[in-house]
């Protein structure tokens, strides 16, 4: 499958990398796959690197002195370090491996936040966070009598910055925003508003989960303290999640899961913290899943995530005009792909999500249907549901053609315009 | 032939079939025209609200009682096409029934959507929706407007909403 973007990908070659892509469904239905945020797909390479792993250099890790042991804990380390040179942290000490972004979300909330804030302490969040994002910080409202204030949405589905001029103050401790929504694809400038929040003494914790596969991601020109994002949505294996912190936020947070790993000494009474990052890794972790995101990470270094971003905002401008063109269609989020990530939101007049998800699938195009985990923006929409296309590394302009041709008939059937039907 | 494919609704390609299994035109003809959509107003003696959030799907049963039979009935909602379809084929059930019965069709309709039980004859469309049961993910948008028929039934006055929805989801 020949691709005409100009977004400097060699598409083509990429997805022979991929052998799922070449499946079939429904018989004999080529599968469009287009729910890239929800998960990504997995390159041959990663997937034979957790085949070498447990082959070769299976063992725990961090304890034996034995050479399987210390090949694996080279291994994870290094994984570590590509981690960290890929979204240009400082120190790879930095790098927390835990198990998703909503994992690396709650240990902030939990680690930092119950150091940190008091009643009336408040912390500003805003309406187009995934609920990952939400609930954790509802929940320590509940238990510590912490302030939750929500940047709002405008109806674009960008953020409204004036307000969030207003929301950040001398009260807030902590500013949690995601950098791309996850239902609407909006790109928040996050670099603007970290500014902010540290002007007014917070810190700030992003929520990378789809930015940082989508696009360049580089921690010390962002001005994060803390960046959470997820192994599975970028090329990697599931069950592998990353926190990033500052070495000085870090040192500020308690441990979060107790047991092995994270300790230096334990007795009877007490115990004695182990050094960051082990400290927030109790317990054995994802060893293979966190040596085949190293691989992951190489595959995307490899085609470098600007030529990423290019492409995905190729194939926005192919599909948003495309898709905006057929009748009854409503998209939702940023018009413009400059603040749009690889995700298209959408509405059929008439047609409930969940229809046209079923209608799609018949054609083999895998799109993700209800609310993404983000009843608010569903709430600010006044909708119930949506339908979203994501797109990646391996989506062609022919895949589009298909999404929008399975939308039409969706339309069709059940408008009832096929003749048959209506009684 | 319950579970027979019937004609197409005019859609092309290789799965149709199966498509058209699951969207029969019965129930397509339900979902575009829904019967007894609406509300009762002071009329209505018994109310239930339903939902399955995970989908989107929203449905409000309002019925009146009198003499221990079901004498009008009432729907109003949004949501997918199974789910709403499902509720105008059930209010053409249940209309004029006793209230025993349309409890026991409850059960009935369950025990067809979960174990492949006979659709009785006089189900009558309600027989279109064993097509959903090839597709489990959809049979919770076909139960709704049933339990939310059964709590209005059973439940004298609202109270939490009824799902059907299980899953959990971020």
């Amino acid at each position: 499958m020949s691709d005409s973007l100009n977004g400097g990908l060699d598409v083509t070659s990429i997805r022979r990398d991929f052998p799922i892509l070449g499946r079939k469904v429904h018989g004999d239905t080529p599968l469009v796959y287009l729910d890239n945020a929800a998960t990504s797909q997995t390159p041959v390479q990663v997937i034979a690197e957790i085949t070498r792993y447990y082959r070769d250099s299976n063992a725990n890790i961090h304890r034996g002195v034995h050479t399987l042991s210390q090949e694996a804990t080279a291994l994870y380390e290094g994984a570590r370090e590509k981690v960290a040179a890929f979204i240009n942290a400082p120190s790879p000490q930095e790098i927390i491996f835990t198990r998703n972004t909503s994992e690396s979300l709650n240990l902030v909330a939990h680690s930092w936040g119950r150091a940190h804030l008091r009643e009336g302490d408040e912390v500003v969040l805003s309406e187009i966070e995934h609920h990952s994002n939400i609930v954790p910080w509802q929940m320590l409202r509940d238990e510590r009598g912490i302030v939750l204030k929500f940047i709002p949405m405008l109806p674009d589905g960008t953020l409204d910055l004036d307000v969030a001029a207003e929301l950040i103050t001398e009260r807030t401790r902590l500013l949690g925003i995601t950098q791309m929504s996850n239902a609407l694809g909006s790109i928040v400038p996050v670099k603007e508003l970290a500014a902010l929040a540290h002007e007014h003494g917070a810190i700030v914790l992003v929520d990378g989960a789809q930015s940082v596969p989508h696009m360049a991601v580089d921690v010390q020109d962002l001005g994060a303290d803390l960046l959470a994002f997820s192994a599975h949505k970028m090329l990697g294996p599931t069950g592998v999640g990353v926190l990033w912190g500052h070495m000085a936020v870090l040192e500020e947070m308690q441990p979060f899961l107790g047991g092995g790993e994270m300790i230096l000494t334990v007795t009877l009474e007490e115990s004695t913290w182990n050094e960051i990052p082990a400290r927030f890794e109790a317990g054995t972790p994802n060893i293979a899943g966190v040596v085949a995101f190293g691989a992951a990470i190489d595959y995307l270094s490899r085609l470098g995530m600007d030529r990423v971003r290019q492409h995905e905002i190729a194939m926005l401008d192919y599909a948003l005009p495309k898709l905006g063109d057929i009748p009854g269609v409503t998209i939702f989020g940023p018009p413009d792909s400059s603040q749009r990530g690889g995700v298209i939101s959408f509405d059929l007049e008439g047609v409930h999500p969940h229809d046209i998800g079923q209608v799609l699938d018949s054609r083999g195009v895998a799109v993700r249907t209800g609310h993404h985990c983000a009843q608010p923006v569903m709430a600010a929409l006044n909708v119930v549901a949506t339908a979203r296309a994501s797109f990646y590394v391996y989506n062609t302009t022919a895949e589009i053609d298909v999404l929008a041709d399975a939308i039409q008939e969706a339309a069709r059937y059940f408008s009832g315009d096929s003749g048959s039907g209506d009684a | 032939m319950p579970d027979g494919p019937t004609p197409g609704s005019g859609s092309t390609g290789g799965s149709d079939i199966q498509l058209d299994d699951l969207y029969r035109d019965i129930l397509l003809d339900h979902y575009r025209h829904q019967r007894h959509k609406g509300e009762l107003g002071d009329q209505a003696t018994h109310v239930a609200d339903g939902a399955n959030p995970l989908c989107g799907d929203e449905l409000r049963v309002e019925l009146t009682v009198e003499d221990g039979a079901v004498t009008d009935v009432a729907i109003e909602g949004r949501g997918c096409s199974i789910s709403q379809a499902s509720a105008s084929m059930m209010t053409v059930y249940v209309d004029g029934r006793p209230v025993a019965d349309a409890l026991a069709a409850v059960e009935t309709f369950q025990r067809m959507m979960l174990e492949n039980e006979t659709p009785p004859d006089e189900f009558g469309d309600i027989e279109a929706l064993t097509g959903v049961r090839k597709f489990p993910v959809r049979v919770k948008c076909a139960s709704l407007s049933w339990k939310t028929l059964e709590q209005a039934l059973i439940a004298d006055n609202e109270s939490e909403p009824v799902t059907t929805d299980n899953r959990s989801e971020a």
